[in-house]
């Protein structure tokens, strides 16, 4: 790891305004990609900015179906939330199977969301529960957010401080995860809304990151069911394919995981 | 470079550092407690794990700045008087181990997930859990069995409490 100077801000303005000071800073929450990245040395921030002590960052609030959860929130944090969990236990039960306990108590929602790794599982709840991204300059909408390959919309310097949606009638994420590294080969998390929207976000398998197939939704708008996954189509040719899995191959994932959870919701 | 203050094992410990050290090194280097281990370095292997604020954490992939702060518990920290942990007893009288090098990261792990689930713990849940903590001797059949005893140990004494 190449040298870093560390910070230590109590609160978002004074985060962005030492970022803003900084020659090459970037922010640190929980560290579970970032550290590693710079260990490798793929990564060589001049300065990092620690998001973990700023308060306002952190917590989760649920009024009524609305919920809000603050960027420093810990997958832990997220996973054990009782009051998450009554109205929308399907991200709670996403949290509970993300890496391992460790990682969990370190890792961050905003952090997760922010790296949008092509095999990451929030993205695939923020897609599907159409949420917003709140920054310390704007709110974006979850689709216009997750721009390609660890690629999003934020500006250099932006930060994110909470997500916040709407829980939805039903949800529920199944992911088929790499035996060793538990990252999903293809994860779905699907969506009902009371009105009948449907909603269906896959990760892990899309070759420029998380996407929403509109196939899915169609089919389950009309017969929320899981027999009525059966006759979609899923196209393979813009999948990604690697040694652990063909294109083909995760493209009959995405059937499979999207019919569970869909029994699931 | 860094001047930081923490808590380990109950004791105020302070210590200067590069901004860059890592937490794990700054443990073993720094304090001297070499009973946490470094294994892959890579967040795999668990074998760093330590507590960091009651909660389980892998210390080869923090920064010990950090960690500045913040109280620590370390495998040196759980034996009082001279009387060996229940989870470390348990894992001696279990053969939970051969070589002892994931030791310290097992131990550490099985205290976290006891003080969570109590004697709740299951053989699945246990098996679960330890997913972020790897073993290349066991196949960990024994390293299950002693949390599962200690986990039962642990919640009888706490019932006999009660
Ligand atoms: C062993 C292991 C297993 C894992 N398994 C999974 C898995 O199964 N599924 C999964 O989804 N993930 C997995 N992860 C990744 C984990 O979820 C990370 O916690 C997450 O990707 C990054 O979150 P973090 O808080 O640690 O961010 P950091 O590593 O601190 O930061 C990541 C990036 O986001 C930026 N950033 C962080 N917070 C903000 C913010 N609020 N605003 C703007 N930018 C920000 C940082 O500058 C950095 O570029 C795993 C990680 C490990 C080590």
């Amino acid at each position: 790891m190449y040298e870093t100077n560390y910070h230590r801000p109590a609160s978002v303005q004074e985060a962005v305004k030492l970022i803003g000071g900084a020659a090459e800073g970037k922010y640190l929450a929980g560290g579970m990609t970032l550290i590693a990245t710079m260990k490798q040395r793929l990564a060589a921030p001049s300065d990092l900015v620690d998001l973990r002590h700023i308060a306002e960052m952190k917590g989760i609030t649920v009024n009524g179906r609305s919920v809000r959860i603050g960027a420093a929130t810990t997958h832990r944090e997220v996973a054990s939330s009782a009051e998450l969990g009554a109205v929308c236990p399907a991200i709670c039960a996403l949290a509970s199977h993300i890496g391992d306990p460790h990682v969990r108590n370190m890792g961050t929602i905003g952090g997760s969301i922010a790296n949008n790794d092509p095999a990451a599982d929030y993205p695939a709840a923020m897609l599907a529960l159409d949420a917003t991204i709140v920054t310390n300059s704007r709110e974006i909408a979850a689709a216009d957010f997750f721009t390609g390959l660890f690629e999003t919309a934020l500006d250099d310097g932006e930060i994110i401080t909470a997500i916040t949606f709407d829980a939805p009638a039903k949800a529920a994420y199944q992911k088929f995860p790499n035996p060793a590294s538990r990252y999903a080969m293809a994860g779905v998390f699907v969506v009902r809304r009371d009105n009948g929207d449907v909603r269906v976000a896959v990760t892990g398998a899309g070759s420029s990151g998380v996407f929403r197939h509109q196939g899915m939704e169609a089919a389950l708008a009309g017969n929320w069911s899981p027999d009525a996954v059966g006759n979609v189509s899923v196209d393979a040719s813009d999948l990604l394919a690697d040694l652990h899995a063909s294109a083909a191959y995760r493209a009959n994932l995405i059937k499979v995981m999207t019919k569970r959870a869909v029994a699931a919701a | 470079m860094a001047k930081i203050t923490m808590t380990v094992n109950g004791r105020q410990v302070s210590g200067t550092c590069d901004d860059r050290t890592l937490l794990v090194h700054f443990i073993r280097e720094n304090l001297g407690l070499t009973g946490t281990h470094v294994g892959c370095e890579t967040s795999q292997c668990g074998a760093c794990v330590i507590h960091m604020d009651g909660l389980s954490v892998k210390s080869c992939s923090i920064l010990a700045v950090q960690a500045a702060g913040s109280s620590i518990t370390t495998i040196e920290g759980l034996a009082k008087d001279g009387e060996l942990h229940p989870v470390q007893a348990a894992f001696k009288a279990h053969h939970g181990l051969q070589c002892g090098f994931c030791t310290p990261g097992m131990v550490m792990t099985a205290v976290d997930m006891i003080a969570r689930h109590g004697s709740n713990l299951d053989e699945a849940t246990v098996r679960a859990e330890l997913e972020g903590n790897i073993c290349r001797c066991t196949g960990y059949h024994n390293i299950v069995k002693a949390i599962l005893a200690a986990a039962a140990e642990m919640g009888g004494v706490r019932q006999a409490a009660e």
